[in-house]
Order: C-alpha cells, then structure tokens, then sequence
C-alpha cells in the first residue's frame, strides 16, 4: 500500500477497464446470437446489439419516478460495473496484474458481497413496487448462494496455501485445480451466474414483476446496470482462470493470452447456459443452497484439506 | 506522505458517514451512510498493513448492512422515501453521553503516553495477529462454538411457534412434512 499513483498505474487499470469491456461486450453479441437462433430469427442484428443498445439508450430520456431516492438508486446501478473492474484488478494476466495484493481471494469476494448492496440501492432507490420486489428477491438468492461461494473460494486457497491470486495461480502448476476441486469449480460458476443476475438467478429482474430491479431504468442508468451485469459475469469468469483453471500456462501462447483465452471461453459457457437452465425460484433455492451445496462444498473443502496435509 | 493523506480522507469520511447516519430522514440512507462509515474504517486498517483484518471488516460490514437494512425496514414499516424518519430519539441524553464518550476516548488517544516500539513487527502481522488471539485459547474457542450454536439453535426452537407435531403430526410419521413454505429439495 501507499505506494505513488503513476501513469502506469492508470496505464493499467484502461487496460484492464478495455479488457473487461471487450469481454463484456463480447458476452452481448453471443446472447444475441444464441437468442435469436433460438427463437429462429436472423442473427444478424445480434452482431451490432451492443452498439445499438448504447446508442438507444443514451438516446433515451433519464426517467426517474416519483419521490425516488436518486442518490441511492445512482449509486446503485452505477456502482456495478465499478464493483466488476475492481475484481479483476487482482487477476494476474500472465505477469501482469494491477493490485498486487496478498489477500486478494478475499478481496473479489468483498466486492461480489458489496453486489448486494448495490442491487438492493438499485431495487430501493426507484420507489417502486416492482423494483423492491426485485431487490428484496435479490437479497433472497443472495444469502443462499454467497456461503457457498464462500466455501468454494476457500477450496483453491487451502490448496496452494495462500489468498494471493498470484500464488494460487503459480500453485496449478502441474494440475489444475479446476481437476481436483470439480464441486468448488461448479459452485464458484453458479455463485457468478448468480452475482450477475443471470441466467436461473434472473427472478430479481424477472419478466413476472415486470422487469423488477430494472422496471423503472432508462437511459443512461439502465445502460449502466445492464452493462454492469454483463461485467460481473465477465469478471466472475476472468476470476475463475487464476483460481481454477491454472492462470496463464499453456502452450505456444504468452500467458495474458492464455488468461484472456480461458475467460472468453468460460464467459461463452456461461452465456449459453442461460438458456439451458430453468429459473431459480427465491423461495426455494434457500434450501438448495444450504442444504445441497453448502455440504457438498464443505465436503470439497475437506478432501483439498487432507490432501494439503497428507502431501505435507 | 500519501499514506497520511489516506488515512486524513477516510478518518474524515468515516466520522462524517457516522455523523450523517442520525442528520438524512430515510432508513436506507442511514444504514448506507453507516456502511461507509465502517468500509472507511476498513480500508484504515488496511492502511495498518493489516490487509487481511481490513478487507474482511470491508466484507462483514457491507454483508452485514444490507442485511440489516431489511430488518430495520421490516421492522419500522416504512415506505421508501415516501415518509421522512428519525433515527434520533432523547436526543439531550445521547448528545450528552456521546460526546461526553467522544471526549473520554479522544482525550486518552491524544494524552496516554504511548510506550515506544521495542523489536520488529512479524513478517506475517496476521499470522501474528491470529496466533495471539486464538494461540493459547484454541480449545475454549472449540468448546465454546458449539454450545453457541446449540443456544443459537435453541432460541430459534423456543420462539419458532410451530413445533415438529405441527409439521410431522402427532405421530411424527407424516412426510413430506406441512410446512407453509415449501422448500426447495422435495422435504
């Protein structure tokens, strides 16, 4: 800490910010691609949907209901894709990284907790009833995947004995970890999709509460909070390549190469899930989550913790 | 130098955030303002060096806030936005205990003589840190933790008003049981 604030580290963080963008953007194309296949349209317009998103809606008048506490809402949907930049601050492109900081496992998983609060602002802020029916079914998910998550976090930490990203991705060295920890792998996703309020974790802004935590953006603020899930989804998958997927070894290729490879390929993996998967209905998911996976996660946790200590 | 001004920007934010919990008139504000309050706090300990302590502060306060927001909403039964509150009541009282304890704490920061530094810090302060809190007490730590879960899971027994004979009937041989939420894995 404390050290000088210097071009290069501005430097940096414009990559990283274009990087994620790039990833982010990606995401949209694909969904539109496998959308319209999906419902047997031309995908055509799908490969210019993100430009012409942004133009429509920074086109678009700012709305904003009646009595609704801006600030907070502000704050709320704009602090999404802020929360997603500062994940991947800590994921090491081969050598590269922007924080090099020692805790960074804890560190992601502070700000896909601080996603908590700013769904809920998003859903609060508006003043309206969908809205907080939205936030609230967030906060509902919320404390069903996140102990898992936790859990599944701690899987690659225990098994190269550090909360460096840097180390952990230096530890997979001969085998990944995505090989050994596959549950924690599955349950880390899943705490992604959820977290970017995607795919099954979609009821907080689902269609039957007529949009939920988005009903009531426009303009510029529901670009900011449909451009922030995109990145979180973008940064859960960047995450899982130091994490699970051996960081940036690979053949032929320069490591940050490999880093990029691996998350656009994940990313797409997630992105075409959304379609395979039934919605998760709050109410029920709670039990899932404590019930099925916080168990079979800690189970993880426990075969890792005696493999660490039988390998000394 | 750029460590002094970090640590004057967040004492400042976190005294102002704190400040503010009791001046904005909405639940959501309050809580918000005092989850600054705390992540400012955290990122001082990460100032500290304490890296681990700090960002885990950061993670626990802002869990913690969003939940407790929906408590207190749940709670006071308020509207968002719609009706101003007060997060302040025998204000005379608490001004007068609060800064009475403002001056106390402030005075012992500011007159205590503090002991010079003897020897180096740990290579691992957290390590360090750890060691000296659960070291010696590891085995209280591990007798202690399920007798607080078990009074965790006690209270929720004794307030829950629904006992195991309204959800497996008298005969506790009724499955799946009735419950008025069903739950997610078929029980």
């Amino acid at each position: 800490m404390g050290e000088a604030v210097t071009p290069g580290l501005l430097g940096s963080v414009a990559v990283a910010a274009a990087l994620l963008a790039a990833l982010a953007t990606a995401a949209v194309v694909l969904d539109g691609v496998l959308g319209a296949r999906s419902e047997g349209r031309s995908s055509r317009p799908a490969l210019t949907r993100p430009v012409d998103e942004v133009a429509r809606l920074l086109r678009q008048r700012r709305r904003a209901p009646l009595s609704a506490d801006t600030l907070l809402w502000r704050i709320g949907g704009g602090g999404l894709g802020v929360a997603a930049l500062l994940m991947v601050a800590v994921v090491p492109l081969g050598e590269w990284v922007i924080a090099d900081l020692d805790v960074g496992v804890v560190w992601f998983n502070t700000m896909d907790v601080a996603v908590w609060a700013l769904v809920w602002l998003t859903g609060w802020g508006a003043n309206s009833v969908h809205s907080l029916v939205g936030g609230y079914r967030f906060l509902a998910l919320a404390l069903a995947y996140e102990l898992p998550l936790m859990f599944a976090l701690v899987a690659p930490a225990v098994g190269a004995a550090s909360l460096d990203v840097r180390e952990i991705a230096a530890a997979q060295g001969s085998l990944w970890f995505v090989v050994w920890m596959p549950v924690a792998f599955a349950v880390y996703c899943l705490g992604v999709v959820a977290f970017s309020v995607w795919g099954p974790f979609t009821p907080p802004a689902g269609s039957d509460v007529a949009g939920g935590v988005l009903s009531e953006l426009s303009g510029v603020d529901r670009l900011l909070v449909q451009a922030g899930r995109y990145a979180l989804l973008a940064a859960g998958a960047a995450f899982a390549v130091p994490m699970f997927l051996g960081g940036g070894s690979g053949p032929l290729l320069p490591g940050w190469a490999w880093v990029v490879l691996k998350s656009a390929v994940l990313l797409a993996a997630l992105v075409w899930l959304r379609r395979r998967l039934p919605s998760a209905r709050p109410d029920l998911v709670m039990e899932v989550g404590w019930v099925v996976l916080l168990p079979a996660v800690l189970l993880q946790d426990l075969a890792v913790a005696v493999v660490v200590a039988w390998r000394g | 130098m750029l460590v002094d001004i970090g640590f004057w920007v967040l004492a400042v934010l976190a005294v102002a955030s704190a400040v503010l919990v009791f001046v904005v008139d909405s639940m959501a504000r309050a809580t918000y303002a005092l989850a600054v309050s705390f992540v400012a706090v955290g990122f001082a300990l990460v100032l500290l060096q304490q890296n681990y302590v700090g960002v885990v502060t950061v993670l626990m306060m802002l869990m913690e806030m969003a939940v407790m927001a929906v408590y207190m909403v749940m709670y006071m039964g308020m509207n968002p936005a719609l009706m101003p509150m007060s997060m302040v009541h025998g204000k005379r009282a608490a001004l007068a205990v609060s800064g009475a304890a403002f001056v106390v704490l402030g005075a012992g920061a500011l007159l205590v003589d503090w002991p010079v530094r003897r020897g180096v810090p740990a290579p691992d302060v957290t390590a360090a840190l750890g060691e000296a809190l659960m070291g010696r007490q590891m085995l209280v730590m591990v007798v202690i933790s399920p007798v607080m879960v078990a009074t965790i899971v006690g209270g929720v027994v004794l307030a829950a008003h629904r006992t195991r004979y309204d959800r497996f009937g008298d005969d506790l041989r009724r499955r799946p049981a009735r419950d008025p939420q069903r739950g997610g894995v078929g029980r």
